[in-house]
């Protein structure tokens, strides 16, 4: 099952490793990983998606709340939270399917951040599964480089 | 405010936190905390250095001397090789909630990198076995570094911590002043005891028919020994104790069911395993006591007292959860019972004789022979020091540990001194020396193996030269016996490398060559006069080495197979039974 998780953490060397070791030691992969500054000077937040089983992820989580240089670390449910990330696609685009592709782009608000005569690079910025579906539609066009950012979340806001 | 070097700056932070001994092997990266060290003590300083032969030895005598003291061990060696080196003490310290700080000298700040001479990535090496390590490249940041160091290793669940220090740091200069309180944001233990929780536990208690306290090394980590003894002889509940708890509550007790686990009692894990509420108090569910897990315990429910949130419900769910300081929580605990217990309540009388049937019917076991048995010796080095209220005993690991675990009587915590989690061969004779500098009045005795002794041996020459006496008890077998005992139960009886005989080396000899008193004893008849020759010699100032010959056959019983239950209990003379667990 794949969770993702959201430390804030105090910016300190090898704060990171330090959580990325408790994966590590359990064979566990991280599948995406996002670290940037927050609204406090000092402090970062890591967000990290992992697919990993529930009485081990309980475990880490601990593990991970009882690291020195860590602040907090929440579970992010997809229900509860704002998830978004960015790619970075270059697709092959001989003239006559600009068109298709364009189209796909325009449904999915993926804009065309550059262009050659035989490819374009799309920039897509939203939930990473909206992601996920613009590359599966555009994949038989050919993707010629790919990346992500890795997603990134908060919290919803407060409703009362 | 005093200007002056980083090294200097270390030496004054170690003595703020009133550390009287510590115990390294210096180096090029260290020297000038080591020329600190010998100014200080030049100006009249009460720090203590005790050099050890390894840093290994090092660490483990950090260890020892923290294990019998409740202080934190203090641990110095210089870079690369040096903390290397140190690493096995480390990760024993971190499986066994040792407090550790350690201080290695690095590579200057500006060749770190860049593979410089005896450069090694001490904070990344350590990662995963300390609960912190600072790497540290300016003087002004030492002495809140290690104020911060101290204060993680032993707040919470206690461990080891490394503060690794540059050799530009240590050089230069800095307003030293040492500050009061640390600035840890992210660093919060427990320090509450929740009462509704407290309120379920005390109901349950007094709701069990066959209530047990399973009690770990936490009981004396968190100095809750005391409470521990009240709410036992309150409640009439037996307690076990792991290897790390022995001593935690007095083995002579009544209550005393004895110790769990791999080698344990058949008696306490047949009490454990038919509870109905295992009330745990700083222990882990460790391997080596559950066995099978699914079949530790079955129709028990469970309370767990325990400081380190990550260990409720790790191996084993809680019931009921109590995420706290020890001490605290066994105080609110009596409290609450006390309230809610009926008055001439006499608990759980049944319960109690069926254990002292089950002990009656399966006491430990072994059979006098030719050759001197393990268990003869440790029954006579008991019988050598029994009334006396001053012994810590450490050992090494194996054969010769389980035995002194059976065998020997410990009635005070931190009185027995042993690597449990890590098991580490060699922790015996350097944990002895020191403890020995913690508790300069104990006599510390080290129940050894032969592979042991000749892995960590050379520390008796430290305990010679720094007046740190110990007797070492060898419980000499010719094998190592642990592995040898799995071979012939397991592996077809075929010695893979598990053979140490032969005429070398000569351990007495090589005792006396560290400037230890030796003696051999190879029969019954001379084993009490050497004994009291061996406390005699150590009263007098002298590390003494028994070194006892004995049955390489002698196996540990009773036993339980890895990942077997209770109910798999091999006993002592029913081999027959370990291929019956095997085929299954």
């Amino acid at each position: 099952m794949k969770h993702t998780l959201s430390v804030l953490v105090e910016d300190k060397p090898g704060a990171l490793s330090r959580i990325s070791n408790l994966f590590a030691r359990r064979g566990y992969n991280i599948e995406s990983l996002a670290v940037g500054q927050t609204e406090r000077e000092g402090v970062s937040r890591i967000t990290l998606r992992v697919d990993c089983a529930e009485h081990s992820l309980e475990q880490i989580t601990k593990q991970i709340h009882k690291l020195v240089n860590v602040l907090r670390i929440t579970e992010l449910t997809p229900d509860d939270a704002v998830e978004r990330e960015i790619a970075l696609f270059t697709v092959a685009a001989p003239p006559e399917r600009r068109g298709e592709l364009m189209a796909f782009a325009d449904h999915y608000g993926a804009r065309v951040s550059d262009l050659g005569p035989q490819e374009i690079v799309f920039e897509m910025v939203g939930h990473p599964e909206d992601l996920d579906s613009f590359e599966e539609l555009v994949r038989p066009y050919g993707i010629k480089e790919m990346v992500r950012t890795g997603r990134i979340g908060l919290s919803r806001a407060v409703r009362h | 405010m005093t200007r002056m070097t980083g090294a200097d700056a270390i030496i004054r932070s170690l003595e703020a936190e009133g550390v009287d001994v510590c115990f390294g092997v210096p180096g090029g990266m260290i020297i000038d905390t080591y020329d600190a060290l010998y100014r200080a003590i030049a100006n009249g300083s009460k720090l203590r250095h005790v050099l050890a032969r390894h840093e290994q030895g090092a660490g483990h005598m950090a260890e020892g001397y923290a294990r019998a003291s409740g202080k934190v061990g203090v641990a110095i060696a210089t870079s690369g090789p040096g903390a290397t080196n140190l690493i096995t003490a480390i990760a024993d310290a971190w499986m066994d909630s040792t407090p550790l700080v350690c201080i290695t000298g690095q590579v200057p700040s500006y060749k770190i990198g860049t593979d410089a001479f005896q450069e090694t990535n001490a904070t990344g090496i350590t990662l995963p076995i300390v609960k912190h390590s600072w790497l540290v490249q300016k003087a002004s940041e030492i002495p809140a570094t290690i104020k911060a160091a101290f204060h993680v290793a032993q707040t919470g669940r206690s461990g080891p911590v490394l503060v690794d220090i540059t050799r530009d740091a240590q050089i230069a200069e800095l307003d030293f002043k040492y500050p009061d309180h640390v600035d840890l944001p992210g660093w919060n233990p427990p320090r509450k005891v929740n009462h509704r929780q407290i309120i379920a536990a005390a109901k349950a208690i007094l709701e069990a028919d066959k209530p047990i306290f399973y009690v770990g090394g936490g009981i004396i980590n968190g100095e809750a020994s005391a409470e521990l003894l009240e709410l036992a002889e309150l409640t009439n509940i037996p307690v076990v104790t792991t290897l790390t708890g022995k001593g935690g509550f007095p083995d002579s007790h009544p209550l005393h069911a004895g110790i769990p686990g791999m080698h344990g009692m058949k008696y306490s894990n047949l009490a454990l395993n038919r509870a109905d509420l295992v009330i745990a108090v700083g222990t882990r569910f460790d391997d080596r006591v559950t066995g099978n897990v699914a079949a530790f315990a079955p129709n028990a429910k469970v309370i767990h007292f325990e400081v380190d949130a990550a260990e409720i419900g790790k191996i084993r769910e809680a019931q009921i959860p109590i995420c706290a300081p020890l001490q605290p929580a066994l105080v609110r605990l009596l409290a609450e019972l006390r309230k809610q217990m009926p008055e001439g309540r006499e608990g759980p009388t049944e319960w109690l004789d069926k254990i002292a049937g089950w002990k009656e019917e399966f006491p430990l076991r072994y059979d006098l022979g030719d050759m001197l048995k393990p268990q003869q010796i440790l029954e006579a080095v008991r019988d050598a020091t029994e009334g006396r209220d001053d012994v810590v005993w450490t050992t090494g690991v194996g054969q010769h540990q389980m035995w002194a675990m059976q065998y020997l009587v410990c009635d005070r915590p931190r009185s027995f001194i042993t690597s449990g989690g890590l098991g580490t061969m060699g922790f015996g004779i350097p944990a002895a020396v020191g403890a020995k500098a913690a508790r300069p009045d104990a006599t510390v005795i080290c129940i050894d193996g032969d592979g042991c002794f000749q892995m960590t041996s050379k520390e008796l020459t430290t305990a010679t030269l720094h007046g740190l006496p110990i007797i070492v008890v060898l419980l000499r077998n010719g094998y190592l016996g642990m592995v040898r005992q799995w071979q012939e139960m397991f592996y077809g009886e075929r010695y893979s490398q598990t053979d140490l005989t032969g005429p070398i080396p000569d351990y007495a000899k090589m005792a006396e060559a560290f400037g230890a008193v030796a003696m051999t004893v190879t029969n019954a008849g001379e084993l009490d006069a050497a004994l009291e020759r061996a406390l005699a010699e150590n009263a007098a100032g002298r590390s003494v080495l028994v070194d006892a010959v004995c049955d390489p056959k002698e196996k540990v019983f009773p036993m339980i197979p890895a990942g077997a239950s209770a109910a798999d209990t091999i006993e002592y003379g029913s081999h027959e039974k370990a291929e019956e667990v095997e085929a299954r």
